[in-house]
C-alpha cells in the first residue's frame, strides 16, 4: 500500500469512529429528548384525563380515570365559572389593545428620539421598576374601592390598573425598534414625512413581529394574573378572574367537591390560550430573541 | 489594591481580570461613597442655585415685561390669550381654575367634604380627632349606640400627598406660563409671528411627536406607580396596622419605629427580624438556584436540540414550549396537587413499589424547597431555551469549525467558546433575572403557599419555609393581623437589597453596552 492509501485509510476509519460517537452522541439525546418531553407533557396528559373522570370529584392517586364522561364539564355552567371566563376574556381583549399602543408609543419615542429628559426618564423608570409592584397593591385597592371598582365590578378597575403600569414594559420593543437602521427614518424626514408618517408608514410595517409579541403577551397576562385579581376582587365571586376563582375551588373546604372540575375548568381555560400562542408561537420567539436580550 | 495600567490588565487570564474588575470594585467602595456624598452636596448646591436663579428670572421678567406680562403673574395666560396665542392660554388659564377650585372649593364636589388646603394642613398629624361612639337615649329609653367618623387617616395620607402632587405641578406650569411670556416678549421685539396654535397642534405629530406619544404611557405611571409607591414609602414610616385601620382608629407617624421593629433583634414572643433573617436568605438561596438551574440547563437543551443529526427539532421545542404557552396558574397548581399527600406522585411512586408509605412532600422543610426549585426548572427551561438557540445560532459557524481543526474536543468548544459567548451576551439578561426571581411570587404562592409554616416564628403573619420576601409581603397586607407599615418596610427593603445586587453587578460585568452601537 502506498502512503498515500495508507493516509486515505487512516481518514477514513478516524470518519467512521467520528460517525460512530456521533451516532451514540446522538442516541443519548434522543433518549434525553424523549425523557424531557414526556416529563413536560405528563401534568398536561394527566389534568386532560382528570378532566373526564366522573367516579368521583376528590383528589385521587390514580392515573386512568375508572369511569369517564362529561359531567365535569357540564357542571361547570352551574357554576361561576362562565362569568370569570368572561371577566378575564373582556380584560385579555382590552389590555391587548390599550396596552400594546401604550407600550409601542414608549418603546418607540425612546428608541427614536433624542429629547432633553431622556436619558433621566430611563433611569427613573429603571430605578422605579426596582421597587416590587405588589406594594403599590394596598393603596390602588383603597382608591378603586371609592370608584366602586373593586369586589364585583373588578373588571374595569382590573383593566386600568394592569394598563396604566404597562408603560414600564417596553424594554422588549425598545429594543427590537433599536435595530432598525435610523438611517431609513432620516430618509423620509429628508422626504418631507412627519414624524407621524414615519412611524405610521415605514416603523410599523417593519416592526410587525414585536406587535405581533406584544399583543400576544398582553392577551395572554391576565389568564395567568394572581395577584393584583385576588387583591381587587376582594371574595367577591362575581369579580374574579379564572385564576382567582378557580384557585378557590383547592381550598381545603371546596377541594373535594370541586377537584375534578378545577381540572375540566383548566382545560377549558388552557385550550384557547395555547392554540393562539402556538398560532403566533414564531412571533413570540422573535421578541424573546430579538428584544429580550439586547434589552 | 494595587492599580494595574491598561496593558498589564490585557495580559491577565479570563479569571484575573474577572477578580481584579471584582476587588477593585470594592476596593473604589469608599472613594465611590465620597463621591456620593460630594454628588449629593453638589445636588443640593445646584437646586439652590436653581431656585436663585429662577426667583431672579421671575423678578427680573415681572420688572422688565410688558403690562401682559405682569398681569400673567396672577392670571395665568392672560399674556397667551393677548397676544394671539388663544389655544396655550386657555390651557394655563384652566389649569389655574382647576388648582383654585381643588385648593380651596373642591369640599362641594365630595361626600367628605375637605378641600385640597385642609387635606394639606392635616397631614403632619394625619388626624386628630378619631371616631367616637354616641350613646343616644330615645323617647322611650331605649340607648342605641352610633359610630362617628371623623378623621380618616388613610385619605388625609393619600389626598395630602396627592395635593402635594398637584401643588408641584401648578407650581411647574406657573413658571412655564411666565416663561411664555418673556419668549413672546423676544420673538415679538425681532418682528417675528408668534406661534398660532395651529402651529402647536401641528408639532404635536412632528416635532414635539415625543411629547405626545408619551403623554398617556407617562400620566398611568405617574398615577398608578410612581403615587403609590411614594404613598407606600410614606406608611412604612406611620403604625398603619389592623390595629390602627385609620378610621375607627386613627394611625400616626411613627418615625424608624417600623424599620427598627424590622431590623434589630428584640426579646419579645414576635421576632420579626428573625423572619427577615430567615426569609431574605432563602430569597437569595432560592433567586441563585433559580436563574442559574435554569440558564445553564436551558442552554444545554438548546444545544442538544440544535446539535447536526437531531430530527424533529420542531416537535421537541413544540413539546417544551407547553409549559409558557399554558397559564401558569394552572400549570402550577396542578403540579402542586399532584405532590399532595394523597396525590398522584405518591400514588404511582407506591404502585410501582418505589415507596412504601406517602411521602409529604409539601410539609417537610427541605423537600418542599427542592421541589419549588425543581419545579421551576419545568416552567423555566423554555423561556432559556428559546433564547440561548436564538444566540447560539449567531454564533460564526467558523469558530466551531477553526477549532475542530485545531483539534478541540467539544467540552473545550463549550466552555472556551459557546459560554463565553452566551455570558457576554445575556449577562444583563442573567441580572434582570436573578432580581424577577427574588420577586417570583406565582411560583411559590401557587405552589405551596409559602408553607410548610415555621412554627418558630410564629406569630410573624404566618411565615413558612419557602416564604420568599415577596410572598411574605402579600401575607403581611392580607390575612388577619394585618401589618401594612410592616409590609412597607419589607417593600422598601427589597428595593434596597435588588439595588445593591444590581450596583454591584452594573459594575462588574465587562461592559454595559453602548445603546447607539446598535443603530
Amino acid at each position: 500500500m502506498s502512503k498515500q492509501q495508507k493516509e486515505a485509510q487512516a481518514v477514513m476509519k478516524q470518519h467512521m469512529g467520528l460517525k460512530a460517537s456521533q451516532r451514540l452522541s446522538n442516541t443519548i439525546i434522543y433518549i434525553l429528548l424523549v425523557i424531557m418531553a414526556v416529563i413536560w407533557l405528563i401534568p398536561f396528559v394527566l389534568i386532560v384525563l382528570q378532566s373526564f373522570r366522573v367516579e368521583s370529584t376528590e383528589r385521587v392517586n390514580y392515573i386512568i380515570p375508572h369511569s369517564w364522561g362529561l359531567k365535569n364539564y357540564k357542571a361547570l355552567f352551574d357554576t361561576s365559572f362562565p362569568r370569570w371566563y368572561l371577566n378575564t376574556f373582556i380584560i385579555a381583549l382590552f389590555q391587548c389593545v390599550i396596552q400594546t399602543v401604550i407600550v409601542l408609543c414608549m418603546a418607540y419615542t425612546l428608541s427614536r428620539f433624542r429629547f432633553k429628559m431622556r436619558g433621566k426618564l430611563m433611569r427613573f423608570m429603571m430605578i422605579l421598576g426596582l421597587f416590587p409592584g405588589m406594594l403599590t397593591m394596598l393603596i390602588l385597592y383603597n382608591v378603586l374601592a371609592d370608584f366602586n371598582l373593586t369586589g364585583e365590578h373588578s373588571v374595569p378597575g382590573l383593566i386600568l390598573v394592569y394598563v396604566a403600569s404597562s408603560g414600564m414594559g417596553y424594554y422588549v420593543s425598545k429594543g427590537f425598534f433599536d435595530t432598525i437602521p435610523k438611517a431609513l427614518d432620516e430618509a423620509a424626514r429628508v422626504d418631507g414625512a412627519t414624524r407621524f408618517q414615519v412611524l405610521y408608514k415605514i416603523i410599523l410595517p417593519l416592526a410587525k413581529p414585536i406587535v405581533i409579541y406584544t399583543i400576544l403577551t398582553a392577551f395572554m397576562a391576565p389568564w395567568g394574573d394572581f395577584v393584583f385579581a385576588a387583591y381587587i376582587a376582594h371574595a367577591k365571586e362575581l369579580g374574579m378572574n379564572v385564576a382567582v376563582g378557580l384557585n378557590s375551588w383547592l381550598d381545603k373546604d371546596h377541594v373535594t367537591k370541586y377537584y375534578t372540575m378545577f381540572c375540566s375548568g383548566g382545560v377549558l381555560v388552557a385550550l384557547p390560550v395555547a392554540i393562539l400562542f402556538m398560532c403566533l408561537q414564531k412571533y413570540y420567539v422573535e421578541g424573546v430573541t430579538g428584544g429580550a436580550v439586547k434589552g | 489594591m494595587k492599580k494595574i495600567d491598561e496593558l498589564e490588565y490585557l495580559k491577565l487570564s479570563k479569571w484575573n481580570k474577572f477578580v481584579y474588575r471584582f476587588l477593585s470594585f470594592f476596593a473604589a467602595i469608599p472613594s465611590k461613597l465620597w463621591g456620593l456624598v460630594k454628588a449629593v452636596g453638589r445636588f443640593f448646591k445646584n437646586i439652590g442655585l436653581g431656585i436663585s436663579r429662577e426667583c431672579k428670572d421671575l423678578v427680573t421678567t415681572f420688572v422688565k415685561g410688558d403690562w401682559k406680562t405682569k398681569l400673567s403673574y396672577v392670571i395665568m395666560g392672560f399674556g397667551n390669550i393677548a397676544r394671539g396665542q388663544i389655544l396655550r392660554g386657555v390651557l394655563f388659564l384652566l389649569m389655574e381654575v382647576v388648582f383654585i377650585f381643588y385648593m380651596f372649593f373642591s369640599q362641594l364636589l365630595n361626600a367628605d367634604g375637605s378641600n385640597g388646603l385642609q387635606w394639606l394642613s392635616k397631614l403632619p398629624t394625619l388626624g386628630t380627632q378619631g371616631a367616637e361612639i354616641v350613646e343616644t337615649t330615645s323617647r322611650f329609653g331605649t340607648v342605641t349606640h352610633t359610630t362617628i367618623y371623623h378623621d380618616n387617616s388613610f385619605k388625609i395620607l393619600l389626598y395630602g400627598v396627592l395635593t402635594l402632587f398637584f401643588i408641584a405641578a401648578f407650581i411647574y406650569t406657573w413658571r412655564a406660563n411666565i416663561r411664555q411670556n418673556k419668549i413672546a416678549e423676544q420673538i415679538l421685539k425681532t418682528g417675528k409671528p408668534l406661534k398660532s396654535g395651529k402651529d402647536d397642534l401641528r408639532s404635536l405629530v412632528d416635532d414635539n411627536f415625543h411629547k405626545t406619544l408619551l403623554a398617556l404611557p407617562l400620566t398611568g405611571i405617574l398615577v398608578f406607580t410612581v403615587m403609590p409607591i411614594f404613598f407606600m414609602i410614606l406608611v412604612a414610616f406611620t403604625n398603619y396596622d389592623f390595629e390602627h385601620d385609620g378610621l375607627s382608629t386613627l394611625f400616626h407617624w411613627n418615625g424608624l419605629a417600623g424599620f427598627k421593629e424590622m431590623l434589630t433583634w428584640n426579646s419579645g414572643p414576635v421576632k420579626y427580624s428573625a423572619a427577615f433573617g430567615e426569609i431574605l436568605t432563602w430569597t437569595l438561596v432560592w433567586a441563585f438556584f433559580a436563574t442559574f438551574t435554569n440558564y445553564f440547563l436551558g442552554i444545554f437543551v438548546a444545544m442538544m436540540i440544535n446539535k447536526k443529526g437531531i430530527r424533529l427539532k420542531k416537535l421537541w421545542r413544540t413539546v417544551l414550549v407547553l409549559t409558557i404557552a399554558i397559564p401558569q396558574f394552572i400549570s402550577l397548581l396542578f403540579v402542586s396537587q399532584m405532590f399532595a399527600k394523597n396525590g398522584i406522585v405518591n400514588g404511582v411512586l407506591k404502585d410501582i413499589g418505589l415507596i412504601t408509605a406517602d411521602i409529604d412532600w409539601w410539609n417537610s422543610p427541605s423537600l418542599a424547597r427542592i421541589l419549588v426549585i425543581v419545579i421551576n426548572i419545568w416552567i423555566g427551561i423554555p423561556y432559556l431555551m428559546l433564547i440561548a438557540t436564538g444566540i447560539l445560532m449567531n454564533i460564526p459557524a467558523d469558530l466551531y469549525e477553526s477549532s475542530r481543526i485545531d483539534g478541540a474536543s467539544g467540552w473545550k468548544q463549550f466552555s472556551k467558546i459557546t459560554l463565553p459567548y452566551m455570558l457576554f451576551i445575556t449577562g444583563p439578561y442573567l441580572l434582570t433575572s436573578f432580581t424577577s426571581n427574588m420577586n417570583n411570587f406565582n411560583v411559590i404562592y401557587l405552589l405551596t403557599g409559602g408553607g410548610p409554616t415555621n412554627t418558630a416564628l410564629s406569630g410573624t403573619s404566618n411565615v413558612g419555609h419557602t416564604d420568599l420576601l415577596i410572598t411574605w409581603l402579600f401575607k403581611l397586607t392580607t390575612g388577619a393581623n394585618q401589618k401594612y407599615y410592616l409590609a412597607s418596610v419589607v417593600g422598601i427593603l427589597v428595593f434596597l437589597v435588588v439595588a445593591i445586587i444590581t450596583l454591584v453587578v452594573y459594575n462588574v460585568l465587562p461592559s454595559v453596552k453602548n445603546e447607539e452601537d446598535f443603530q
